[in-house]
């Protein structure tokens, strides 16, 4: 489980999260959502410690992460997984070497268990016979399926994913989002996973919390937010022309 | 000034997280020899033709200022090799390299920065400015001194064809120069100098890579800043070494 509490953080004196205070439950999805600008990118950086944080507690189950030194920090850093954006494979390792990088880097195993461990990740996400292809030479969904592989490598206890359908089509969006929840649940990790995309609340929000502008509006999951009161949170959920059409018709 | 002091503060900062406890120390032989391999066995190319080139124009420079009887033409041979030994070699080796590896260090590690490879590693847990760093400075510490060894060697090598070949001066001449009064020191010199230069262009190239923010313009940007505060270091430190280890 991982803890926020009363979270705030500020760029060059100018506020981007206030007050932020939410828990995210082990084996849950748990959706943070929001406006491009919003702070979830932020906020989600924040928990894992990419940015420092001006005040407020971020609890690891029973560790205060934020008070924790470097060297301290790594240690929590190692049962954390992480899906970047734009994947952030390292460009000049192989599909392979990028599963294996966390394996070579903590672990004592040997050469045979390590290329079997990397082969069970791989075939998990449905990565098949690309072990040796580089990052370049991927589509935009087989790379967000080797990062999903390199951050399950050690099995994680905490799985972050910002924005992990940014660029994808629909259909392999839901593909991802489906493999996160199976892996979230597989695992019984602390999945936290920031998005602006209403298919994915919609399937694997089983928590969501909504930020506008820095603040928290709003927390419930996939099945309370169509009937939320909240106006911004309204605005953003019907905001494209297919949910307004769907809406008015309900009505 | 308040500028300056800080992105110095910056770079020690950097630097004292580069020599933290690191990882595992299999990982980083293996990145140290892969490192050697692009940063130094890369440059020799380079290192050669240059050098080749710059001792065949010392040589015949100093040909033609030393046109004058009273001067043995064995001259030449000397003042070859220790333009070569005393300046040449060193600095405009560390000169060209800041323009080579230090445009590549700065580029590659700014890249990882802006596309999340550097947070990705910080995120696992590991010392990201030691891994990405580290590595570079002990390959460039451990190989520079061989490029410019290779860059004197091939130096004098250029002199000699170039001064044989136009008749400036004879084969028998320019060797016997070449060993007149020869100071060992000069190439202890040399190397220390190198080593020093190394270590400027490793660490303020990946300093610049390091702290990119922003898409490609500011690597680009980065790359160029590396290049011009390594050259302008190398010159100062040429200066001050000078001083320090000849005087």
């Amino acid at each position: 489980m991982i803890r926020v509490i009363s979270l705030n953080k500020s760029f060059n004196d100018q506020p981007v999260l206030s007050d932020i205070s939410v828990s995210f439950e082990a084996g849950k999805t748990n959706l943070i959502i929001g406006r491009s600008g919003s702070g979830k990118t932020v906020l989600l950086k924040s928990i894992v410690g990419l940015n420092d944080i001006d005040s407020g507690e971020i609890w690891y189950d029973d560790i205060l992460f934020n008070k924790l030194d470097f060297q301290a920090r790594k240690e929590i850093r190692r049962e954390i997984g992480m899906l970047f954006q734009g994947s952030a494979l390292f460009d000049s390792l192989t599909v392979e070497q990028n599963v294996r990088f966390p394996l070579d880097m903590f672990t004592e195993k040997s050469h045979e268990e390590k290329t079997d461990r990397v082969n069970s990740c791989l075939k998990r996400v449905n990565i098949l016979n690309s072990n040796k292809l580089l990052p370049s030479e991927l589509s935009g969904g087989m790379k967000k399926r080797v990062a999903i592989a390199r951050a399950i490598s050690l099995n994680p206890r905490y799985l972050f994913c910002d924005e992990p359908n940014s660029g994808l089509d629909p259909l392999t969006a839901i593909l991802i989002d489906e493999l996160i929840k199976e892996l979230t649940e597989e695992y019984s990790m602390t999945t936290i996973v920031n998005t602006h995309d209403m298919n994915s609340v919609m399937k694997i929000g089983e928590k969501i919390i909504f930020l506008s502008d820095g603040k928290k509006c709003w927390e419930g999951s996939n099945k309370e937010i169509l009937d939320s009161d909240c106006n911004t949170l309204n605005d953003f959920v019907f905001a494209n022309a297919l949910a307004k059409q769907l809406r008015k018709s309900l009505k | 000034m308040i500028k300056f002091l800080e992105q110095l503060g910056r770079y020690f900062l950097l630097l004292k997280k580069v020599f933290s406890k690191s990882e595992k120390p299999s990982v980083y032989y293996k990145q140290t020899i892969h490192e050697m391999v692009f940063l130094g066995l890369n440059s020799v190319g380079i290192i050669t033709v240059i050098s080749f080139f710059m001792g065949a124009v010392i040589t015949l420079q100093t040909a033609y200022n030393t046109e004058n009887p009273i001067y043995p033409t064995y001259l030449i041979g000397l003042g070859c090799r220790d333009s070569i030994l005393l300046e040449f070699s060193s600095t405009i080796t560390g000169l060209i390299l800041a323009g080579k590896i230090g445009s590549s260090i700065a580029s590659e590690i700014g890249t990882m920065r802006v596309t999340e490879q550097i947070d990705a590693l910080e995120t696992m847990g590991v010392n990201s400015a030691s891994y990405l760093i580290l590595p570079k400075i002990i390959a460039t510490l451990v190989f520079n001194p061989f490029l410019t060894l290779i860059s004197i060697s091939v130096g004098i090598a250029g002199g000699w064809l170039a001064g044989t070949s136009a008749g400036v001066v004879t084969s028998e001449d320019y060797v016997y120069g070449i060993q007149y009064a020869f100071i060992p020191y000069y190439v202890t010199y040399a190397i220390i100098k190198t080593l020093v230069f190394a270590f400027i262009i490793t660490t303020v190239s990946a300093f610049h890579g390091y702290k990119v923010e922003g898409g490609s313009l500011e690597v680009g940007q980065a790359s160029t800043k590396a290049v011009v505060h390594s050259s302008i270091l190398i010159l100062l430190f040429n200066v001050i070494l000078t001083q320090l280890l000849l005087s």
